[in-house]
């Protein structure tokens, strides 16, 4: 095996030349370029998380400005239902007031009315007594002779209407 | 047939020449460029230019520049799953180790046989990966005794321990401890010389076969092919686990040095 039997003329240049060439590669390579490339990395990775972060803060900007406009949204619907609740009330309440007089007229219309045929009825029924006087004192001159004055034919007809 | 007999040694691609300065000396030690050296070079250029396409440094990267940073992530991801947030720090060398021995194990399997360069996989050297195991065991203990100090030694009693057992214990974890390079080490070296060794002992009996005959041939060597084709996958499986498990053993160690329990 010649890494044993070459051991002891070769191990000084073995080490020396590794030496060399390990020492080129640890400082150059590994010291030099490595770092540089761990920082390309690292550069690339945090550019990669900014953008992701500027993503997320203009995804939430975007958020934000929708939730202002629902806000604003909602506020005015609820003016408008306002607007338009008042005005509903507003005609309602004309209605009201309209139909109230208009009842009211009606009512007077008709109080007068009733009024009117009352006074008729009176009229009508002192008519009727005056006719039925009179009919009883021609009946009572025709029939018995007799000639009941006006008051005694009244009295007679009032007392007789009166029990009905 | 003894003429027609391949000279495969499924050691001879583990041997390491000296391709220049074979008397390069420092303080009489030899360091001489060997094609173990040559493989190093190789692997740390190609890792070079491989990390340059993660260096465009793109906002929307390209696919090279995609797997350079999938890799970095990878090593990223593990060290914070398995230290926490201080495993940062410890990036660069887990992902210097984990990229260098990935590609050095792949570098190894790769078939440049057929044009005549042989690549040699210095990571089925323990001399090289004992050097691997003894910088993560460095660091662990560098560390465990800064951050710690001697409150370090606690790592060697769980935490739970009832007093009586903390002296059978302790002992077995210090030696438990003190094996973690060897482990680490050997588990790289065996991993990637077993599968060299097979693939080449399957070669072998390829070459050999066919010598015999075209009966041989068929009974030996087509099967033997068609094992090294599923082997060949296996290794390539195995080099990225082993990468894998040298780096991510390496970053427990770490942990235990930066959380004790």
């Amino acid at each position: 095996m010649p890494q044993i039997d070459q051991m002891f003329e070769i191990w000084s240049s073995q080490l020396f030349w590794l030496l060399i060439t390990f020492g080129f590669v640890f400082f150059v390579i590994g010291r030099g370029m490595v770092p540089k490339v761990m920082d390309t990395v690292g550069m690339r990775d945090k550019q990669i998380a900014d953008d992701l972060a500027a993503a997320q803060a203009a995804r939430d900007a975007a958020d934000e400005a929708e939730e202002a406009w629902r806000q604003r949204e909602n506020a005015n619907r609820e003016a408008a239902q306002e607007v338009v609740g008042k005005a509903k009330a507003k005609a309602q309440k004309s209605t009201e007031t309209k139909l109230a007089k208009v009842q009211a007229s009606i009512d007077t219309q008709m109080e007068e009315a009733e009024a009117r045929i009352e006074a008729s009825r009176a009229e009508a029924a002192a008519e009727i007594e005056a006719v039925a006087t009179e009919a009883a004192q021609d009946i009572a001159q025709r029939l018995a002779g007799v000639k009941a004055t006006k008051t005694a034919a009244k009295s007679a007809v009032k007392d007789v209407m009166n029990r009905g | 047939m003894a003429a027609t007999e391949a000279k495969v040694d499924p050691m001879k691609q583990f041997l390491v020449e000296p391709l220049l300065g074979q008397d390069w000396n420092i303080a009489g030690y030899n360091i001489a460029f060997t094609n173990s050296a040559l493989w190093m070079t190789i692997t740390a250029v190609l890792l070079f230019v491989f990390m340059l396409g993660g260096m465009k440094r793109e906002l929307v990267p390209g696919r090279w520049q995609m797997t350079v940073e999938s890799f970095t992530g990878f090593i990223d991801d593990m060290l914070d799953a398995n230290v926490g947030k201080e495993g940062r720090k410890y990036v660069p060398y887990i992902f210097s180790l984990f990229m260098f021995i990935l590609f050095a194990n792949l570098l190894g399997l790769m078939p440049f046989g057929i044009v005549g360069v042989h690549p040699f996989t210095f990571t089925s050297h323990f001399t090289v990966t004992g050097i691997f195991a003894i910088m993560s065991f460095a660091i662990v203990l560098i560390v465990g005794f800064w951050k710690h100090g001697l409150h370090f030694f606690s790592l060697f009693v769980p935490s739970g321990t009832p007093l009586p057992m903390v002296f059978v214990i302790a002992p077995i974890e210090f030696v438990s401890f003190l094996f973690r390079p060897f482990s680490l080490a050997l588990r790289l070296f065996v991993a990637m010389m077993a599968g060299h060794i097979l693939l080449k002992v399957l070669s072998g009996f390829v070459i050999d076969g066919w010598s015999a005959g075209a009966g041989y041939g068929v009974l030996v060597g087509v099967p033997s092919f068609i094992l090294m084709i599923g082997i060949s996958a296996l290794e390539i499986l195995v080099a990225g686990i082993q990468a894998y498990v040298f780096a991510l053993l390496s970053s427990l160690y770490i942990n235990d040095a930066e959380h004790l329990h």
